[in-house]
């Protein structure tokens, strides 16, 4: 009895040690800010020292949800990251199924390894290509569509295009030599089952690319400050603000987070979540 | 799956546009960072190494690239301690509330940057005293623990648990089994990890930003700081062929440490 009891309890013990450091500081620095976040959102700002005031008021939150400057912000940045993920995905589909049903055995590391790379290089620098590249003297000339919202869903798409080449990769690879076989001996024309089999089994592949694509052109305030011009997303008025009014800035950066709630929760259906 | 000729064509070309579109940009910012023109005219009119002498020279680039090489060694030693700890949970446990524990792990980057840099942001400030060297590398650990996470659990998956159990049948305490058994099996993937969160943290700047203590600058924060500034143009270009360089070969030594796979799931 009694080493059966030790049985049961060591390892809940084990388990409890290997879980507790990184519960404990994702608990501590991860979900005890996002609700200090929340909670600063509905806090006051003193307008001469711009220290925070902590009395209740909804007066940023209500501001953040009703004054129509901000929504449109919203609209257009959502707008932005829903140009940037259908672009993606137009962009990817083809390398990935050149990746996937082309190219040799031997060449499909390669060509992972081709696309995964510039992940690391830094963003700040890709996105600093891009304003090199669009600049009105740059390389491309009269091609280039100059400083402006073009130019920013063109770079963001630039940044994420690897987080949807992956798991659409990932996907069309999973369907060679069994449904896509399967419909060609059917008798199905390589195209009609390009579109009737590959396209729609590729949806969950197309919603974990774009969780990505998504949530990080929402947060974006850096590229649109290189290539965008004058414009602003929400992440310029939470970066402007959060020095001198972190009460508002807070309750602005609500808004990504929201809208990103949403999402997640809409496409957990999808199971695209547990491709990730 | 039978491609009619004139459809492999097809594919073939759209992949090499797409593969252009991806490499032609950090080519182009390679080739100015040693281009005689200040204004980088293209083509450039001729090459040169000043910049390259002018940016070793630079107090504020040294300066920075000593500080993001400890804030990226100090964030990469604790998101291995804690991502390993975690993932030998996540792997050889099936527990209540796995799945939440895996989506905590992966929150921070798939939440936009800016969201986690402004909510630590407001704890530092409001509750612990203001930003410091140490509450930089807090920011960048947070968000590089899945990165070992997913490095570590990939391996793990790999190995089975039946030399564990072996050792532990042999009289083994669990601390010796981890120590000759998953160790040793593991540390190619930890290591793998360890220069993914390295890299990772190397070229942030959003959560940098937000979580980097009065007078502290990264590399990436010097050069958004000189972006905008054309004297310091060329140099700006030195520094991010330099960014570029120092976070890529990481990358590519893990890929070999752990097997070809490091990095490709999450970055």
């Amino acid at each position: 009895m009694s080493v059966q009891a030790m049985l049961h309890r060591r390892p809940a013990l084990r388990l409890a040690g290997l879980l507790t450091p990184a519960l404990l500081w994702l608990g501590l620095f991860y979900l005890v800010p996002l609700g200090f976040l929340l909670a600063t959102a509905f806090f006051a700002t003193d307008s001469f020292t711009g220290r925070v005031l902590y009395t209740f008021t909804t007066e940023n939150v209500v501001e953040v949800l009703t004054n129509p400057a901000y929504l449109l912000t919203v609209v257009r940045t959502v707008a932005v990251a829903v140009g940037v993920t259908a672009l993606c995905v137009v962009l990817a589909v083809p390398l990935a199924a050149y990746m996937a049903l082309v190219a040799g055995p031997r060449a499909r590391p390669v060509l992972v390894a081709l696309v995964v790379t510039p992940l690391w290089a830094s963003y700040l620098v890709k996105g600093y290509a891009w304003r090199v590249l669009l600049a009105p003297e740059g390389p491309l000339g009269g091609l280039s569509p100059g400083y402006g919202w073009v130019a920013v869903v063109l770079t963001l798409t630039y940044l994420w295009l690897p987080y949807m080449i992956l798991p659409v990769y990932a996907g069309i690879d999973g369907m060679r030599g069994s449904y896509v076989d399967a419909a060609a001996d059917l008798g199905a024309r390589p195209w009609t089952a390009f579109r009737t089999v590959v396209v729609p089994l590729l949806g969950p592949a197309v919603a974990a690319g774009s969780v990505f694509t998504f949530s990080l052109s929402l947060g974006d305030y850096i590229t649109v400050q290189l290539v965008g011009g004058t414009n602003q997303m929400l992440g310029n008025i939470v970066y402007a603000n959060f020095s001198t009014d972190l009460p508002f800035a807070a309750a602005v950066a609500l808004l990504p987070l929201l809208v990103m709630a949403a999402y997640l929760l809409t496409i957990r259906r999808t199971g695209a979540l547990e491709r990730l | 799956m039978i491609l009619s000729t004139g459809a492999r064509w097809l594919l073939r070309l759209a992949a090499a546009a797409v593969l252009t579109f991806i490499y032609a940009p950090l080519v182009l910012v390679a080739l100015n960072a040693f281009s005689t023109s200040v204004t980088f005219a293209w083509p450039p009119p001729g090459y040169t190494l000043r910049w390259w002498q002018a940016a070793a020279s630079n107090e504020g680039v040294r300066t920075a690239l000593v500080t993001s090489v400890e804030v990226a060694l100090a964030a990469a030693v604790i998101a291995v301690v804690l991502g390993t700890l975690a993932s030998m949970a996540l792997v050889r446990y099936d527990f209540f509330g796995r799945d939440a524990v895996s989506l905590l792990v992966l929150l921070p980057i798939a939440l936009p940057g800016i969201v986690t840099g402004i909510a630590l942001n407001t704890l530092f400030t409001q509750a612990l005293g203001g930003l410091t060297f140490f509450t930089l590398v807090v920011g960048h650990a947070t968000f590089c623990i899945v990165i070992v996470v997913n490095n570590a659990s990939a391996r793990l998956r790999r190995m089975s648990s039946t030399a564990e159990e072996a050792s532990l049948d042999l009289g083994a305490t669990p601390w010796t089994t981890w120590w000759r058994v998953t160790l040793p099996a593991l540390r190619g993937a930890l290591f793998g990890g360890g220069l993914l969160a390295f890299a990772l943290s190397f070229d942030e700047i959003i959560v940098t930003t937000f979580t980097a203590g009065p007078g502290l600058q990264t590399l990436p924060l010097w050069i958004f700081q000189n972006l905008f500034r054309p004297n310091q143009a060329p140099v700006v270009n030195v520094a991010a062929v330099v960014l570029v360089v120092i976070s890529v070969l990481p990358v590519y030594l893990a890929n070999r440490l752990s097997g070809g796979s490091a990095g490709a799931t999450t970055k």
